[in-house]
């Protein structure tokens, strides 16, 4: 106490006029952001630290609504295709600049330029103009009813700033290239970058000249990255770190016992699901060499009733997971509690439908599993083999790291998979153009088992430009009544987040894992 | 005319070569082994080990290769206790509900199938490619064994992670898992050749200079006769202790492999896999998951180089 004492009372010297409760929040993740430049990576661990320094037009709250930042208000205009965004007034970056339109034409201009990687996100953005200094008109290619959706993680820079540092063209993504805002900021937000080790440590420092009323109570944030996920449990344990993102849900239990921590959990926006191969073709993997036994309705229907999904969140999931009967999750628009529902597990309806499917010894099969991106994901892999297993399906596991299990699903060199789906809009649409819609072009980039429907193409397309929101939100309806029926997808479970604080801060799960310490709370 | 005296039984018994039983009772090895109590240990160990493992299909409780027998509700069972299922499990069940003293059988099963197929895979090529530097000499002698000094200046596991890794890349993705086993024993035998080259040529070297040798080559005996039926028995000594050692670290070294994740299946568990599994549940108190894997690795592992260096000294004449 004495020592706390000391440090707050010399840290409150050297600060000169800092709040009377100057607090330090020390923040541990399993990787660090991968670059400074806000427009270089759409990643979720890069944007979740550079919320703390850069800010968006439009943000997302914890309950997944889109809530005012730099943007006040936002609307479409006379013309259906233009887009207006009335600004911010009063708000300085870090270095005293003003932010004006200006900044805000700028920032987007950079983040659809080529090197881009958020450049996906505002493709059907045709011109951005200011019309005065705190109006912008982004002039859309055509209806884009939901394009505020695709602007929580576009970070605004400061025109003048980055021109006179050379930092006009973006990082691009994987590249060697380099420039001065890969490793220097200038934002609006309400922390100042103090320092960085790449890969170590960060320090953030608040920002007194923030324009929100609030002022957070955390004053300083270092930011520190531990990769194994033991370590950064003892580190919490030991007093070392006070906020630990990324929780195994094995040592939920443990944690939360544990006095002087507290552990909160909350639904993720993802959900888990195995997908399989459509199509006539034989299965590469599998003993039935003259047809592909997936491509039966019955067998399908077969393994969603193998499937003990309660079993797997009690067990493998330690109670932290919640099951789903459809492949989105709940904050996603077109979700409805119905299509939620799933089926009991029932062995021997499962061995009878695979009977009259012509398979009554079952059949072999290989199922690809990451072992190393979502929560157990090896695990539940391990354990639905088992439940296959009682209905006849012998399924052999092969289990690789998420940078060798990607290239399969997006070669379509899988017969059998699990993946993960995280939907940044909250709209159906995202998981239909990359999931359903038969793989071509910009569509079905995830969509290895090669499903194709025309009728649903058709349907999905018009999802993009339709601005009757009930019709659009009917067509929706229509599209997952098909997907349900033909079982496109195996859907599991929706995956549930643990974030753990030493006790006396509070911070709420961010259904996209986007905490952020300015929101954290003292008791 | 006088009859010569009959020979005495003794005499008889001495000149008539006896039996091979009693020869191996009689010999060295088998007295140094009876005079060594540690040796005695690790060969009883390993005994046990190799046989519960051989016959862990009439042993074990459970199949936990098995996956249509497993029920998930078992899972997480501590050691002796029931589970919420009604199924006991006397060393506790695993985060799938096996039973985790029949996945250490069956798993002590594919560790050692994988140690002893590697090793005797790096045996057969280490000791041709040995005899041939050593008798032949000159540029194939160099070839040969700066390929193995290359080899010897890395660590085996690199050498068996990069094997690996190419094996995956030219095996298409369908048939990886059937492969798996075969790939791991291809990469550990192919990652501890070189030992056995050094030993094996410098043997060879040595007896090639021998008279014996001289001799059955001036009489034209061909040039593969000399090198299987004279030089190699001469060379077996050593190779054998190294072939000892060399198990326990490839058992040790497949641990490593399956550690890491990239060896079986998890579906098909070995003791490193087990390890793997296991190792997450140290925080959460679900310590037998862990425990006892680990520990019938250290087991054989210990013993079976115990035996190694039992073995070593025997067959060293040095140290009679």
């Amino acid at each position: 106490m004495k020592k706390l004492l000391l440090t707050a009372s010399v840290a409150a010297l050297v600060a000169g006029a800092l709040p009377a409760s100057a607090e330090t929040v020390r923040w541990a993740r399993v990787s660090d952001a991968l670059t400074l430049d806000p427009h270089s990576q759409n990643q979720g661990i890069t944007h979740n630290f550079a919320h703390h320094i850069y800010e968006t037009l439009v943000d997302r709250d914890v309950a997944g609504t889109l809530i005012p930042r730099l943007a006040t208000e936002w609307a479409l205009g006379d013309d259906p295709t233009v887009w207006v965004f009335k600004l911010r007034q009063g708000v300085k970056f870090h270095d005293g600049a003003d932010f004006t339109a200006e900044d805000v034409v700028f920032s987007l201009d950079r983040a659809r330029s080529d090197k881009s990687n958020m450049r996906q996100l505002h493709a059907s953005v045709e011109s951005v103009t200011a019309v005065d200094d705190y109006t912008v008109h982004v002039k859309m290619t055509g209806p884009s009813p939901l394009y505020p959706n695709n602007l929580t993680n576009t970070f605004i820079m400061d025109k003048t700033w980055t021109e006179a540092n050379n930092a006009v063209t973006v990082q691009e993504a994987g590249s060697q290239d380099d420039n001065y805002a890969v490793r220097n900021t200038n934002g609006t937000g309400p922390y100042k970058l103090v320092s960085r080790e790449v890969d170590v440590k960060s320090v953030l420092e608040l920002n007194e000249a923030h324009w929100a009323e609030t002022k957070p109570f955390v004053t300083k944030i270092e930011y520190t990255v531990i990769s194994d996920a033991a370590t950064r449990v003892s580190a919490l344990l030991s007093g070392e770190v006070d906020f630990v993102q990324d929780v195994p849900v094995q040592d939920i239990e443990r944690l939360s016992s544990s006095d002087g921590v507290t552990v909160t959990t909350g639904p993720e926006n993802r959900v888990i699901y195995f997908g399989y191969k459509f199509g006539d073709a034989p299965l590469k993997s599998s003993n039935v060499t003259d047809k592909n036994p997936f491509n039966d309705p019955k067998v399908r229907e077969a393994m969603a009733l193998s499937i003990d999904r309660d079993a797997i969140k009690q067990v493998v999931m330690r109670g932290y997971s919640i099951p789903t009967g459809v492949a989105t999750p709940p904050f996603v628009n077109g979700w409805t509690a119905e299509l939620d529902k799933y089926p009991a597990p029932d062995i021997a309806k499962a061995k009878a439908l695979l009977a009259e499917a012509g398979y009554p010894d079952g059949f072999t099969v290989t199922l690809d599993t990451p072992n190393n991106r979502y929560v157990n994901d090896e695990a539940i892999s391990t354990a639905v083999v088992g439940m296959l297993g009682q209905a006849g399906i012998k399924v052999t596991l092969a289990s690789r790291p998420i940078a060798q299990h990607s290239p399969l699903i997006q070669n379509a060199e899988t017969d059998f998979y699990l993946l993960g789906w995280g939907v940044p809009t909250f709209d159906s649409a995202y998981i239909f153009n990359d999931l359903i819609h038969t793989k071509s072009g910009h569509y079905g980039a995830y969509n290895p088992g090669g499903y194709t429907n025309p009728d649903l193409d058709a349907k999905i397309q018009s999802l993009g430009t339709e601005v009757d929101v009930a019709k659009r939100d009917a067509t929706i309806a229509e599209i997952w009544a098909v997907v349900q029926a033909d079982r496109v997808l195996l859907p599991v479970h929706n995956q549930v987040l643990a974030y753990a604080t030493k006790k006396g801060f509070n911070i709420a799960v961010h259904p996209e894992n986007q905490p952020r310490i300015y929101e954290m709370t003292k008791d | 005319m006088s009859t010569t005296p009959p020979e005495s039984a003794a005499q008889i018994a001495a000149s008539t070569p006896p039996g091979w039983f009693r020869r191996a009772a009689q010999s060295d090895i088998l007295y140094s082994f009876r005079r060594s109590p540690i040796a005695m240990v690790a060969a009883f160990v390993t005994a046990v080990l190799v046989l519960a493992a051989v016959f862990a299909p009439f042993i074990a409780p459970y199949n936990p290769f098995d996956p249509s027998s497993l029920n998930l509700m078992d899972g997480f069972t501590p050691p002796m206790s029931s589970s919420f299922a009604g199924n006991y499990f006397l060393l506790g069940s695993d985060n799938q509900g096996r039973d985790v003293l029949s996945t250490i059988l069956y798993g002590s099963r594919v560790s050692l199938f994988v140690g002893i197929s590697a090793t005797l895979f790096a045996l057969t090529l280490g000791t041709a490619l040995g005899l041939a530097a050593g008798y032949a000499g000159g540029r194939i002698d160099s070839v040969i064994m700066r390929i193995a000094d290359i080899q010897l200046s890395f660590p085996a596991i690199l050498i068996a992670l990069l094997i690996f890794g190419i094996a995956r890349g030219i095996i298409p993705p369908s048939r990886q898992e059937g492969m798996a086993i075969a790939v791991l024993i291809l990469a550990i035998g192919l990652s501890n050749w070189a030992q056995f080259a050094r030993t094996v040529r410098g043997a060879t070297m040595v007896e090639r200079q021998k008279d014996y040798v001289s001799a059955a080559r001036i009489m034209g005996v061909g040039r593969f006769t000399i090198l299987f039926r004279h030089v190699l028995p001469n060379t077996l000594g050593p190779v054998l202790v190294i072939a000892t050692i060399g198990l326990a670290l490839a058992i040790i070294e497949e641990a490593t492999l399956s550690f890491l994740g990239v060896g079986v299946p998890p579906t098909q568990p070995s003791l490193g896999t087990l390890i793997r599994i296991g190792q997450q549940f140290l925080f959460s108190g679900e310590w037998w998951i862990l425990f006892f894997p680990a520990v019938t690795l250290i087991a054989l592992a210990l013993a079976v180089n115990l035996l190694g260096d039992w073995l070593r000294d025997a067959l060293n004449p040095r140290l009679r």
